[in-house]
């Protein structure tokens, strides 16, 4: 896509040098005196912004693919509350889901006495696994519609050659089947996983202290405005780019 | 009714989301108007920026067309939340200068026009590459077709593009139009009462919060699900005279 040779246009080296104006413009004449005493917070909030999403993509992916399978092929009884649980996911906002599940379920969970004596406690106390769930359910019923498609755009014929070889249901599914239909959403799954990135800041509105939320500290300590906002703008821009890389190395280790 | 309702233990749930002053009823629907409004007026501003985004990516010039690509770009890898932060902040400072430059105070900027003004930033973005898909799956030769009667270029977008790529373009416009209403919850952060925070301020003045969020996740979800069902019935208008594409499949 970039090469060097692409980049090495006259307009193209213009608009570099006038970028780069304006990068050293904004390190020597913003205000950057706050990093030094922000950073290791920030760091923190980075590590909990990256963890969050690793963990709520994998648990989501994990739960996508019962999800997809139950609307592909499921009977009934299992397709059409897969199918209300994807609509509901995707209809209303998230952070509706993220607001009822620590408030709503945050304020249900003391009244029973079991559940405040039991050993989840001061996990159910604290914010993040509210956030996890919140965020696990979203991914899950975006890809879940995505795995749909994924499981049925495989090739009847596959699945009948598996068959045909007197291959068992299950490993049929394990060989054939999954990861033909990955293979298949790859593209989907990237970009699906830089939605879920931008989707993170939202637990910051339950006191998870990620990256977003370092931000927004440094700006009501301080009342600096635009520069921790761009410097987010721009952590984020890394992130999503370091997603997108990966997932185009994946690509190309999949044989086509 | 209010047997049925006394019966499956409901009746405070009713009574807290009656329309009248002791329920926050009206509250609730006053937050969803203006998440409407927000979400028709940036879905608007946004087609309007995607419009002219989308002819510029395909007609203009390098210098143009390299810039809509880093707008695009920027705006769908930073999470909406920050973009409506910097862009509400942006606003706001280069209204406010402006008017003290023409010699007027500080103005009060509502929340309703900076709402759209942010989100129509960010809808632009995606309309951009929505609409420039849709101008490229239009057959060339009907473009080409209008030229050469020498229809001038706006002619041509009113009466050919736009009618010929309406059916390609309407899928991704329901979509863009689901993310306009559902980002509109994200402007609670900054403030603005729509129907998130109208049901947040209901839910902890109340205590009852399983209640409001779920009422208010069911008014979301009707405007999803009705949404679906006006852009099925627009397709179907775009589509017309076209031959169907359930039929060609084998």
């Amino acid at each position: 896509m970039t090469t060097l040779k692409s980049l090495m246009i006259p307009h193209r080296i213009v608009m570099m040098l006038l970028f780069a104006a304006l990068a050293l413009w904004c390190a020597l004449s913003l205000r950057w005196d706050w990093i030094p005493k922000y950073a290791p917070l920030a760091l923190e909030g980075l590590w909990t912004t990256i963890w969050i999403l690793a963990v709520t993509t994998v648990l989501g992916f994990l739960l996508a693919v019962p999800l997809g399978l139950a609307q592909a092929i499921g009977p009934w009884y299992l397709s059409i509350p897969a199918r209300t649980f994807c609509t509901i996911i995707r209809g209303t906002p998230l952070l509706l889901q993220i607001w009822l599940l620590y408030y709503g379920l945050g304020s249900l969970f003391p009244q029973f006495p079991w559940i405040r004596s039991s050993e989840l406690w001061p996990y159910l106390r604290q914010a993040w696994p509210y956030a996890v769930l919140a965020l696990t359910f979203s991914y899950a019923g975006y890809e879940g519609e995505v795995m749909r498609g994924a499981f049925s755009g495989v090739a009847k014929g596959q699945l009948e050659a598996a068959k045909s070889f007197g291959m068992r249901r299950f490993t049929m599914f394990r060989r054939i089947w999954l990861p033909q239909a990955i293979r298949n959403v790859l593209p989907t799954l990237g970009g699906e996983t830089i939605l879920q990135l931008k989707a993170t800041p939202l637990v910051a509105t339950i006191t998870v202290i990620d990256i977003y939320a370092v931000s927004s500290r440094v700006r009501s300590d301080t009342f600096i405005v635009y520069e921790p906002l761009l410097l987010l703008a721009v952590v984020y821009m890394v992130i999503a780019g370091v997603i997108t890389l990966a997932f185009k190395r994946f690509e190309n280790q999949v044989p086509r | 009714m209010e047997l049925i309702l006394e019966t499956l233990g409901l009746a405070e749930s009713a009574q807290l989301l009656s329309l009248s002053p002791p329920g926050w009823g009206a509250n609730l629907l006053r937050g969803l108007a203006n998440s409407l409004k927000i979400a028709f007026g940036a879905f608007g501003f946004g087609l309007l920026i995607g419009l002219f985004g989308a002819y510029g990516k395909l007609y203009g010039g390098p210098v143009l067309r390299d810039l809509l690509a880093i707008y695009t770009t920027v705006i769908r890898a930073v999470p909406e939340l920050v973009l409506i932060l910097i862009l509400y902040y942006v606003g706001t400072d280069l209204i406010n200068k402006a008017s003290s430059a023409m010699g007027y105070g500080r103005v009060e900027i509502s929340g309703i026009v900076a709402g759209i003004w942010v989100l129509g930033i960010v809808q632009g973005a995606y309309s951009i590459e929505v609409l420039r898909g849709a101008i490229l799956a239009v057959p060339p030769g009907q473009i080409e077709a209008a030229r050469a009667f020498g229809m001038p270029p706006l002619m041509t977008m009113w009466r050919v593009t736009i009618p010929a790529m309406m059916s390609f373009a309407t899928p991704g416009l329901a979509n863009l139009w689901l993310i306009a209403t559902k980002d509109t919850a994200l402007l609670a952060i900054v403030g603005f009462s729509e129907l998130t925070l109208e049901t947040r301020q209901a839910a902890s003045s109340t205590r009852a919060y399983f209640t409001f969020f779920l009422a208010a996740g069911g008014l979301y979800l009707m405007v999803t699900l009705c949404s679906g069902v006006v852009f099925a019935w627009i397709e179907k208008w775009a589509r017309r005279g076209q031959p169907s594409l359930r039929e060609g499949r084998s």
